[in-house]
């Protein structure tokens, strides 16, 4: 496929996509302007082939709209998204939808994101229809048997016939990498891909996909919010607080070091296996603010146990974290 | 005598066709005021029928034997009558999504003053006033009681169904996937709510998870469960450092730790089913060290350490020598 020399996979730069607040007749009839929810706002990264990234923050971050901006399931308010180059934010539909073989979603549930009346082969192979991809059904059952074969499901053959139902929920979660993985892909989107299943099969899926973007033809970018996870599977972790980037670096730095007063809380409050392990949870009080009302300079000054005057007044763009041993790690805060 | 003693506890379901489902089979512990004690394991294990159990609130095709003693009197052994006795009033329960179960139009206080009208702890005025108490207790001001829960964010309504659960004084909680669906800022409020009422109010904690670094920054003590039994018992840092159930083992290496080395491994297969009657070790199919006998002999819970019980043939052996 496509993808030139020194031209990353996916370069995500400025990314703000907002939703408008629905209004109520009062609103309407007295005119009153419309608010909105900042979803994602500023958001910038890349990702490499053969990388995982992996967004982590809590829920109302901004972590998962920004996967649907990239995806074209919504249109951003500005910004771009250059896939292998070609900016793709905001594309009309008839556009997106050849460069949808490029990119797929694997989605949180696969008790639900599976038809119940599909069998496997159905599932896998409907993309193939979609973008008329393998002209004669034995075509199109050699690439379906090669993508359930790729998501771990050996022999392909035994799995063709089943239905959902039959299946595991590690198996479903199997069958929806296949569907996705038919079309060969460069890019991956997974949504919490693992949080419905249990403990015990979790980790199986996990190294698959793993595996899947360690051969070096496809890029990664996981959206979780465990923090274990990212720190045990991913290569950078980019941590998302009222939908900015607050902190992005290399895993092992981002979770050793942290330099941010939220993802060091964030991480304080990670339970660890051990118990002779006592974590020092460090609780912050109350919850993510709405994102309608966004507070003015720092995003979290107004629950940040360090927070000074400036915090309240001065916006801290995202830069080197002067206190990491790594350049790559990067930090938005005024004391960092 | 313990305040809590589950003996024997086993749980079948008919079902319209087949055989019946032997959800819990022959589960025991024993718990005393302000102690904490999870229940672990995979979806199917019989974890919550267990709790479900114990409140007497298993639906009409469920038969139960067995006995669960409150203060040595036995809660089940007059059916619905005697359970009625116990239900909130002794043991309480905090429901997996009890957070999204809130009645929407009704004001939060009404909905905890409510069972302590229908249970004759207080009425009206005083009724009211404990609502508010209670809400304090779990880290709401008192005022919320006027509120209705969608004012409520997540976490608030969270603590409102604890504080619901203990409108009536329990003295022994069960709390089914209390933080499931809380992020990991709210869950560390959540269980740090719960450490504080158990060893404030001496309440005695059942925490039913999957999660087992939630069971272990939270519990004393825990039961791994399999496939309806109790598969190891015991202090939650003997279950870690010194499992002696390869169920256990596997469990926690299938865990990915912030700081922890080492691969993340799956449990290879999926729980057997338990509509079918099986011999031999249930988890067999999916253990890495398993004996000849596994696949004849049933391992029965015994003793291997100082109040650390497994159900293992390997436990067995090497406890023997």
């Amino acid at each position: 496929m496509s993808g030139s020399q020194g031209v990353p996979l996916l370069e995500v730069e400025n990314l703000t996509t907002r939703y408008p607040v629905r209004r109520g007749l009062t609103d309407r009839v007295t005119r009153q302007p419309r608010g909105w929810v900042h979803a994602v706002d500023g958001v910038s990264f890349t990702l490499a082939r053969g990388e995982m990234l992996a967004l982590v923050g809590e829920s109302g971050c901004g972590k998962t709209t920004t996967a649907q901006s990239i995806l074209g399931m919504v249109a951003p308010v500005s910004g771009t998204v250059r896939l292998n180059g070609t900016d793709i934010a905001g594309l009309p539909e008839r556009q997106m939808r050849p460069l949808r073989r490029q990119l797929q979603m694997i989605y949180q549930d696969p008790y639900e994101s599976l038809d119940p009346r599909f069998r496997v082969e159905t599932t896998v192979g409907e993309p193939l229809l979609v973008h008329g991809i393998g002209g004669s059904p034995a075509e199109r059952r050699v690439l379906i048997v090669a993508a359930l074969e790729r998501a771990g499901l050996s022999p392909a053959e035994a799995f063709l016939a089943r239905y959902p139902h039959e299946l595991s929920g590690g198996q479903r979660q199997r069958v929806a990498i296949a569907a996705s993985l038919v079309l060969g892909p460069d890019l991956l989107l997974a949504d919490e891909p693992v949080s419905m299943l249990d403990v015990s099969v979790r980790a199986g899926v996990l190294t698959l996909l793993d595996r899947l973007r360690r051969d070096g033809r496809m890029g990664i970018l996981m959206i979780t919010h465990d923090l274990s996870t990212a720190a045990h599977f991913a290569d950078r972790i980019a941590v998302m607080y009222l939908g900015r980037i607050v902190e992005h670096g290399p895993a092992r730095q981002v979770v050793r070091q942290p330099q941010h007063p939220y993802t060091k809380a964030l991480l304080s409050v990670v339970p660890a296996r051990d118990p002779r392990v006592r974590s020092a949870p460090q609780l912050l009080t109350g919850e993510t603010p709405n994102p309608v009302d966004v507070p003015t300079g720092c995003r979290f000054h107004p629950r940040c146990p360090v927070a000074v005057e400036r915090c309240s007044a001065q916006d801290p763009a995202l830069r080197v974290a002067a206190g990491s041993a790594s350049a790559s790690h990067e930090v938005a805060c005024l004391l960092a | 005598m313990s305040l809590l003693e589950v003996s024997d506890l086993h749980v079948w379901f008919d079902l319209p066709q087949g055989q019946p489902v032997h959800a819990v089979q022959g589960v025991s512990f024993a718990l005393d005021p302000g102690e904490r004690f999870g229940l672990v394991g995979e979806s199917g294990c019989g974890k919550t029928t267990t709790i479900l159990a114990m409140m007497g609130l298993l639906p009409p095709n469920a038969s139960v034997s067995g006995e669960v003693r409150v203060d040595g009197q036995d809660v089940l052994a007059g059916g619905e009558d005697s359970a009625r006795g116990y239900r909130w009033t002794d043991i309480a329960m905090v429901f997996q999504g009890a957070m999204n179960a809130l009645n929407p139009v009704k004001k939060v206080g009404w909905q905890i003053a409510e069972p302590m009208a229908f249970h004759g702890i207080a009425q009206g005025a005083a009724a009211r006033r404990r609502a508010g108490e209670l809400l304090e207790m779990v880290g709401i001001p008192a005022a919320g009681a006027e509120r209705y829960p969608h004012e409520f964010s997540g976490g608030m309504r969270q603590r409102a169904s604890i504080a619901m659960a203990l409108a009536c004084q329990p003295r022994i909680l069960l709390a089914d996937e209390p933080t499931t669906a809380l992020d990991v800022m709210v869950q560390a409020q959540i269980l740090d709510l719960l450490i504080r009422l158990s060893s404030e109010l001496g309440l005695a904690l059942v925490l039913v998870t999957h999660d087992l670094p939630v069971v272990a920054q939270t519990c004393g003590r825990a039961a791994v469960m399999y496939a309806g039994e109790i598969a190891e018992c015991g202090p939650m840092e003997t279950l870690f450092h010194q499992p002696r159930h390869p169920y256990t083992r596997l469990l926690f290496a299938a865990t990915p730790d912030l700081y922890g080395a080492g691969e993340v491994v799956s449990i290879g297969g999926a729980p057997p089913r338990l509509d079918e009657p099986a011999t031999g070790c249930p988890f067999r199919p999916r253990c890495d060290v398993v004996l000849d006998r596994c696949a004849e002999e049933h391992p029965a819970l015994q003793l291997v350490g100082p109040g650390h019980e497994a159900a293992c043939h390997h436990a067995e052996r090497a406890g023997a020598s």
